[in-house]
């Protein structure tokens, strides 16, 4: 494991790894409560990527996002109470309720979903870094000012069985577009193992066939992702066109509510328990006695009570009127003159 | 600008487009190097440079998807599809993210994209290059659908498109591309709200669009050597459709008929029959009729080629069999 040298720095990591996975706890509850419904994927487990690599893209960076994307939104720094509101579809969500929890959306923290096709949001994250690259901080149209910058594309690795993969790694790299593709391979798309979709298992291997660089890490290892990802941004931020990353995570809950789970046994899934990212990142940090038990009681309790307030959040939020049923399909149009 | 072709046109809404605003740029397959399938981009990648008049690999699906993610980014794109057919390899990014990022968003993000596309048949490309699937688009609520048949549209509407905040699918019937047409300066800038009656009448009325619009004027013309005053109403949106400017034509005739390219069963005819229906029936003499492409995979010959669309002819038929 990749050494940590700041107190402050390895206490926010475990934090946001803990707001993460708290949070979650709670949604699954409040799913059996009948409180959230539709499909709920639960990040139980990969919290260390999410974690470790979205503070790793600043405010002019795009993120685009997966159906399992409650944790990026929470580390992106979407309130929570807005995102606990969304699984409600409340109208105070973060996405007026219209997306639920595979539809996240943050216009201010240019985050775009939220996409529940797999493999849908690479062409987007490749459009959206075409525009980052034809408005640079030089362009008469970067009226903002705005910093070089990149996009961050994440999927899944049922993601590499679909064309948009291919095409999107392709086009990226033939247009040496700021993006970064990262894919969080949990070894299982829905409930087809890897090695039962793919020809060839090893995924960062896939990038070399459109001479795009890439890097397989440990995604149990917050450190390990933040090491990874850093690298990464900073050669797309230089200028020098798309970057592929593979984490090699695994999700301890199911692939959604209504997933029995019959084609992985209970055995495997203890077997990865054993690599949790946050007991072994709380582990490092006490080793390194950079950890007290104090440390993680204020940290619980702070969660705790932010907890509470999303869920009280969600539970005050008002339901959009019926009437507004239809609202935002279409812009509405400009009074004339 | 006097007469000009449809391919004119579609250049000249393209080069204003490029020019009036530096947001613009085209993508597509073979529109730079090329010229365009149809010649409609021909000299704008001397004229604009490759930044802006971009190449794209045979990737429907991503580089539609990526003029998604522009317009998301701040850009203008506009997205040339070579045919309607190669479209369906792009309808995931058009019906699961072009029409829904705004309102499952919550309103937050608008996408102002514009994807250009070949439709129809009349060419003798058969079943896989000539197919009307307009109507399709038309069923998705998020989008914006128009069918230019005129010189005038095929420029205005473009331009016009351009102002729209949200995605406008525009289809060029490919049988148009080479049709010479008075190019009416005054009528611009167009609207994209309402429908066209391209000659009035009064005995019936003739519902049609893009390049069913001639068929349709072909059999007016004939139906007035017998005596029959015919209306030609030209819808130019299918979506939102302008249903008013129908049912008040309709209300004045007491008959209609819908000529539509598409195949019968589900077309977009069936639904302008059914407003009609639902808008007008008591001002109506007689069943509305139609006449659409007969249910079979566009054959290559040229005889079952035209067996298989709408004709004047069968449009004159369709009304003589309405008028008794």
């Amino acid at each position: 494991m990749t050494r940590i040298v700041d107190r402050d720095h390895g206490l926010e990591l475990l934090r946001q790894m803990l707001r993460i996975r708290r949070f979650e706890e709670k949604c699954a509850e409040l799913y059996s409560r009948g409180k959230i419904r539709g499909f709920l994927h639960l990040y139980i487990g990969e919290e260390a990527v999410a974690a470790g690599a979205i503070p790793c893209f600043g405010p002019d960076d795009a993120i685009v996002g997966t159906y399992r994307e409650h944790g990026h939104a929470l580390i992106r720094g979407t309130p929570m109470g807005s995102l606990m509101a969304e699984l409600y579809g409340k109208a105070n969500g973060c996405a007026r309720g219209r997306g639920g929890s595979m539809h996240f959306f943050d216009a201010a923290r240019r985050f775009y979903g939220g996409l529940a096709i797999v493999a849908g949001g690479l062409p987007l994250a490749v459009g959206l870094a075409l525009a980052q690259k034809l408005t640079p901080p030089s362009s008469p149209l970067n009226k903002g000012g705005n910093k070089e910058g990149v996009t961050a594309c994440f999927f899944g690795d049922g993601a590499v069985a679909e064309g948009e993969f291919h095409e999107s790694l392709n086009l990226a790299a033939l247009w040496k577009l700021p993006v970064l593709f990262l894919c969080e391979n949990n070894l299982y798309a829905m409930g087809t193992a890897l090695g039962r979709h793919q020809s060839q298992t090893d995924i960062a291997r896939k990038a070399d066939a459109y001479a795009i660089p890439a890097e397989a890490v440990n995604g149990m290892d917050v450190l390990a992702v933040e090491a990874a990802t850093r690298k990464a941004v900073d050669f797309v931020r230089a200028g020098n066109g798309p970057y592929l990353l593979e984490y090699r995570t695994y999700r301890f809950r199911a692939h959604s509510m209504y997933d029995a789970e019959l084609y992985r046994t209970k055995a495997e899934v203890a077997q990865w328990k054993q690599r949790d990212p946050i007991a072994l990142f709380q582990q490092q940090l006490r080793a390194g006695g950079l950890l007290t038990d104090s440390d993680l009681d204020t940290m619980g309790t702070a969660i705790a009570t932010e907890i509470a307030e999303a869920v009280s959040f969600a539970e005050m939020g008002p339901w959009e009127p019926l009437e507004d049923l239809t609202k935002d399909v279409y812009t509405p149009a400009k009074p004339a003159g | 600008m006097g007469k000009i072709t449809y391919r004119e046109a579609v250049r000249a809404g393209l080069r204003e487009a490029l020019q009036s605003d530096p947001r613009v740029f085209l993508m597509g397959e073979d529109v730079g190097k090329y010229g365009g399938t149809y010649a409609c981009s021909k000299g704008l990648l001397d004229e604009f440079g490759q930044e802006r008049i971009r190449d794209t690999p045979l990737s429907e699906s991503t580089f539609v998807g990526a003029g998604i993610g522009a317009a998301l980014g701040g850009m203008r794109p506009i997205v040339e599809v070579m045919t309607v057919n190669f479209s369906l390899l792009a309808l995931d990014q058009i019906v699961n993210n072009a029409a829904t990022i705004r309102h499952m968003s919550g309103g937050q993000f608008s996408i102002p994209l514009i994807v250009r596309m070949a439709t129809g048949a009349g060419r003798q490309v058969a079943a896989q290059h000539s197919h009307s699937l307009e109507g399709w688009y038309a069923h998705i609520p998020g989008i914006t659908v128009l069918a230019p048949a005129t010189v005038t549209d095929a420029r205005g509407m473009l331009l016009a498109a351009l102002r729209e905040p949200d995605p406008v699918f525009i289809f060029e019937h490919a049988y148009l591309y080479s049709i010479e047409g008075e190019h009416d300066e005054s009528a611009l800038p167009v609207d994209l709200t309402q429908a066209a009656i391209r000659r009035t009448g009064t005995d019936i009325s003739l519902i049609t669009f893009g390049g069913s619009l001639w068929k349709a004027l072909e059999a007016a013309d004939r139906l007035a050597q017998e005596g029959i005053s015919a209306e030609v109403v030209d819808l130019r949106i299918l979506r939102p459709l302008d249903i008013s400017t129908v049912l008040t034509s309709v209300r004045k005739t007491h008959r209609a008929v819908v000529i539509d390219e598409g195949w019968r069963t589900g077309s977009f005819a069936a639904e302008v029959s059914a407003q009609i229906m639902e808008g007008a029936f008591y001002d109506l003499d007689g069943p509305v009729g139609r006449v659409c492409s007969v249910e079979v995979p566009i054959p290559y010959p040229k005889h079952l080629e035209d067996a298989a669309l709408p004709q004047p002819e069968k449009i004159v038929r369709a009304v003589h069999t309405l008028m008794g």
